[in-house]
């Protein structure tokens, strides 16, 4: 566990370097990837991965939301850097494997599910938005 | 707001226009390109302002008798320090702390200045990316080294090949068989032990994870065409891994 925390906080921070985040904001971007990777292990050894993957994201979301609050930036920064260790690129890649070894039933289950997974990681984004929106607009 | 502050309709059409390019360029999504060019154009007093924004075009028209002025995105990277500033730009116009004439200086000085960090600082990263992500998806330690150098030798190959040969396909088709290679070449050598889970850690700087989940999402928003495109360029890249994995693991296996 202790490993994969790690892991996870080393692998969204790097990734940010790859995505040309600022500086100040790699700490915070390797954070909200290892809260969203531990969220994931914690729910995926009881529940389905898309609903695990969806909670992990809503949980990023919100943690994204207060980071751009303080750090007055965008909020995509702190987003992109939480959810790089939920997407599912290694599923797509083993989809467009499958497909060209002509396992066709195995890659259409992957491709199936990594989209699925991709939409459970948009809904958790749109809904922890939407959810700042509404505790903005209510505390007002 | 009078003109000599503002400057002319087509100044102001042509920083809100600069501001967009910029952002669609450095990967911003949709809707806050959108958002960000109406609310300065707003702010220089131009309330009525209207954009359509799509991967490759930005259209742009401050009021429903002007004629729309449009602007080509050919190239585009993902540099969100650039998103960033001309994020803060803008909020800074619209709250008034600076003038149009010093937003446009700041614009231009963001439009041409450098990635945040350096090609070398890049592919060390991606190396790193790519060892950490083989121990995630619950691969050894001792597949984690070969993966680390790998997936490094892999992004800078893909970096350098788009450089040189412009298509965005046949690069990651090429550095992603390389990936390959190099993969079973290291288990075939005696480093490292699953050659799968070197390969899924090391192509995993590529992989189009995020263009994937930002399609989605502008599907969601309503921008239909976006979405549609994003999940199209996705597919494509997917494909160009999937297919330069596959043509080396069927030659040598």
């Amino acid at each position: 566990m202790i490993v994969q925390l790690i892991t996870s906080f080393i692998a969204s921070a790097t990734f940010c370097i790859l995505f040309n985040t600022p500086r100040r904001t790699l700490f915070q971007c390797g954070l909200s990837g290892m809260l969203g990777w531990m969220v994931f292990l914690l729910l995926d050894s009881e529940w389905k991965s898309v609903v695990a993957t969806f909670f992990a994201t809503v949980i990023v979301g919100a943690v994204s939301q207060v980071f751009a609050r303080s750090f007055k930036m965008p909020v995509i920064i702190f987003s992109v850097g939480g959810i790089i260790p939920l997407v599912p690129g290694g599923l797509a890649y083993d989809a467009m494997r499958r497909f060209i070894e002509d396992d066709y039933t195995t890659a259409l289950q992957a491709a199936v599910q990594a989209f699925l997974l991709s939409g459970a990681i948009a809904t958790g984004l749109v809904l922890s938005e939407v959810l700042g929106q509404m505790f903005r607009r209510g505390k007002r | 707001m009078n003109n000599a502050e503002s400057g002319t309709t087509y100044e102001i059409i042509d920083l809100c226009l600069l501001a967009g390019k910029i952002m669609l360029q450095n990967g911003a999504e949709t809707y806050r390109v959108e958002d960000t060019m109406t609310r300065m154009a707003a702010s220089l007093g131009f309330p009525g302002a209207h954009s359509y924004v799509t991967p490759t075009v930005i259209m742009f028209t401050t009021s429903r008798t002007e004629q729309p002025k449009l602007f080509r995105i050919a190239e585009r990277t993902t540099d969100l320090q650039k998103v960033a500033e001309v994020n803060d730009i803008s909020r800074r116009l619209s709250q008034r702390q600076i003038t149009s004439a010093q937003a446009r200086e700041r614009l231009a000085l963001v439009d041409d200045a450098a990635h945040a960090y350096p090609a070398w600082l890049q592919i060390v990263a991606a190396a790193l990316a790519g060892g950490c992500f083989t121990i995630m998806f619950k691969g050894s330690f001792s597949d984690a080294l070969p993966a680390l150098l790998v997936s490094g030798l892999g992004y800078a190959a893909a970096a350098y090949l788009q450089r040189l040969v412009q298509i965005k396909f046949f690069a990651e088709l090429t550095a992603s068989s390389l990936i390959g290679l190099l993969s079973f070449l290291f288990v075939q050598a005696g480093i490292g032990v699953e050659t799968d889970k070197i390969i899924i850690g090391s192509v995993m700087p590529l992989v189009p994870g995020l263009l994937i989940t930002n399609a989605v999402r502008d599907l969601m928003a309503g921008h239909l065409i976006s979405g549609l495109s994003k999940g199209a360029e996705a597919f494509l890249t997917a494909f160009a891994i999937g297919t330069g994995i596959g043509l080396v693991l069927s030659f040598v296996s």
